[in-house]
């Protein structure tokens, strides 16, 4: 997966619609980072905080007996594992050190199921940083142990109470506050979304996830590289970090969105959040709310990149029902020992669906990221298992 | 038949230069289509007050760029049916001298696309565009379609805007150059800082094309403050509040008017 185009693009995907307020920000942003990513020494830090800080690496777990059940070989790349619970702490820690690095004192995060504002309120209080975090106030009601990690963290957590309350409100509020506060604050997108340097940045900060896994699957697998590599998508940066590092091998690569909230599934292209993509909207352009049992993957939008993807075939996008994750999530607690967050259970869902299938023949093998670990589901679950 | 005046009504930086020679401050009030059941009425009545041009509001679900005031009138008028096509099938009805311009975002342009979305605009009698989350960089396709039907693409500067880009903003957009006084998004404000005196004093170094101050223009002293260094204002958030707190058409239209009055004196 390459850089984008000057003007920010993967294929038609991408750019950067931000109010001119913005375009300062975004460019300095840009310069910052590609200077940044080609710094050694900024490589070093990032590398060794992921190491000494995050956990990193995360292992690759055999999932043994789902895969004697189901006929496959299934891997699981344990991004649960990671420090916070899950993969966006690699995404954080790489923009904390890059505010930080350009002289920024405040950041500012949207979060959904709230695992990106947790890692922001982490990463803030581990450098110094202010954070706020913009909440849906439906999701604050949702995610209220999130909630309070975060203030147990220091962070101030603004519910956002206007149109449906979720994500992508949370998004556009963040948005407002940057125009404001460009200058002091860091706005930390946790996806591969948003305007450019955005997803190519966030996209950059999660390869870390497919490089260990490339590592990883060639001592695991005789043939080095899997059949297939899944991951779920919401913005899809745990699908794009993962992805990066198989774009370049035969593995076919699957992302799994949310079947209330699948914008590649059933949207078309339009413009949210500063980037060109496929979205769900109706007829007039207006954006249509994504419903989804995940908070995490509530958002109407998809990153531009993976657009780009599903447009050149380079990788399919299926969906998964509320059902069928949280099926997926107590077979994977029963027969693994793993809970697994209500996001990363969409990724399973679909393999648990496929396998056995032409999609998914028996015998094939299957390296699954699981994004996120599922305590912070673990109250939603029991009410929506009642 | 209807007779409509669409065909009737001025060129927006042409009409905007012309009242500009006559020692005239610009007042341009913003009403979002459909915020209410009377909202034709009361662009009808921003002009009888004095109005020099009327911008309009095409509500989108997610207005990145609004302070709280316009992002609840385009929600209500959303909740109240209002779409693109409503919006423009009854301004075109509209008998005006003065030149509308409709504001919104860069996904509503798309969905149409950018060629229809400008073709309806100028069928309906709109002469300008403002579309608040298209940049200098991403607008050349749209300003070609824009221009192709007539439609002046107004484009905004804010107080981040460097030297360099402003004259680029300037050169391409046409209309006028909408100046942002704060960093910030929509809303009103007591007073304007020194941004917003500085934004305009750059704009006007670098182009003759009218400039007008919008953002935070709550009432008159504010208007009066910002006319000191722009040819006008835009002044959106104040009047829709009214609206929203359910005032009528002459309360809202009373404020206008008294901007009107104050700006006489600059």
């Amino acid at each position: 997966m390459a850089e984008p185009t000057a003007d920010g693009r993967f294929g038609a995907f991408g750019g950067c619609y931000v109010p001119e307020a913005l375009i300062p920000a975004c460019r300095t942003l840009e310069q910052e980072f590609r200077t940044a990513w080609a710094d050694p020494a900024f490589r070093g830090e990032l590398a060794r905080t992921l190491k000494l800080y995050a956990g990193r690496p995360t292992p690759v777990t055999p999932a043994t007996r789902l895969s004697a059940e189901l006929g496959v070989n299934l891997l699981l790349k344990r991004e649960d594992l990671a420090h916070t619970g899950s993969h966006k702490i690699n995404n954080v820690l790489g923009q904390g050190l890059l505010a930080r690095r350009m002289g920024r004192t405040r950041l500012l995060a949207e979060t959904g199921a709230g695992q990106h504002g947790v890692a922001t309120a982490t990463v803030g209080a581990l450098l110094g940083l202010d954070v706020t975090v913009f909440m849906g106030a439906k999701d604050v009601e949702r995610q209220e142990l999130n909630v309070f990690r975060m203030e147990l963290l220091g962070a101030t957590v603004v519910p956002v109470t206007t149109g449906g309350q979720t994500l992508a409100d949370a998004t556009s509020e963040a948005f407002r506050h940057w125009v404001g506060q460009s200058e002091t604050a860091h706005y930390c997108i946790g996806s591969t979304m948003g305007p450019h340097p955005y997803p190519w940045m966030v996209r950059e900060f999660q390869r870390v996830i497919g490089e260990e896994a490339r590592g990883q699957c060639a001592e695991l697998l005789p043939a080095g590289v899997p059949d297939v590599v899944v991951a779920c998508v919401g913005g899809g940066s745990n699908a794009a970090g993962t992805f990066a590092g198989f774009v370049d091998t035969s593995a076919q690569l699957v992302g799994v969105e949310a079947a209330g909230g699948a914008a590649i599934g059933s949207g078309s292209p339009g413009i949210l959040h500063g980037f060109d993509s496929y979205l769900l909207q109706d007829d007039d352009g207006q954006v249509l709310e994504a419903h989804s049992v995940s908070a995490g993957l509530d958002y109407p939008g998809v990153g531009p990149e993976h657009s780009h993807l599903a447009d050149s075939g380079r990788a399919r996008y299926v969906s998964a029902t509320d059902d069928e994750v949280l099926h997926a999530l107590r077979k994977l607690a029963q027969t693994e020992g793993i809970l697994a967050a209500l996001e990363s259970c969409h990724a399973l869902a679909w393999v648990l669906r496929a396998a056995g299938t032409s999609e998914l023949p028996s015998g094939s093998t299957v390296l699954l990221t699981l994004s996120g670990r599922g305590d912070k589901d673990a109250a939603q679950v029991r009410e929506l298992l009642k | 038949m209807t007779r409509t005046a669409t065909g009737d009504r001025p060129q927006l930086e042409a009409h905007l230069r012309e009242r500009r020679s006559q020692k005239r401050k610009l007042l341009v009030p913003f009403v979002t289509a459909g915020v209410s059941a009377d909202w034709l009425d009361l662009v009808v009545a921003l002009v009888e007050a004095g109005a020099d041009a009327i911008e309009i509001g095409l509500p989108f679900s997610d207005p990145m760029l609004e302070g709280v005031t316009i992002q609840q009138a385009s929600q209500r008028a959303l909740e109240r049916g209002m779409t693109t096509t409503r919006a423009l099938h009854a301004i075109a009805e509209l008998e005006l001298d003065v030149p509308l311009i409709a504001m919104t975002y860069s996904n509503l342009i798309k969905r149409h696309g950018y060629e229809d979305f400008c073709r309806r605009l100028s069928e309906s009698g709109v002469s300008g565009l403002i579309p608040v989350d298209t940049p200098l960089d991403e607008a050349g396709p749209l300003i070609k379609a824009a221009r192709t039907n007539h439609i002046e693409t107004v484009l905004v500067a804010a107080p981040s805007t460097p030297d360099d880009r402003l004259k680029q903003i300037a050169e391409v957009g046409s209309g006028f150059v909408y100046a942002s006084t704060v960093m910030g998004t929509t809303g009103e404000r007591t007073s304007l800082g020194q941004q917003a005196a500085d934004l305009a004093g750059r704009v006007r170094a670098c182009t003759d094309r009218p400039v007008l101050l919008g953002f935070g223009i709550s009432g008159p002293e504010t208007a009066v403050e910002a006319a000191r260094h722009a040819d006008g204002v835009v002044m959106g958030a104040a009047l829709m509040r009214r609206v929203l707190e359910g005032q009528t058409v002459d309360e809202v239209t009373g404020l206008a008017r008294q901007v009107r009055e104050a700006l006489e004196a600059v």
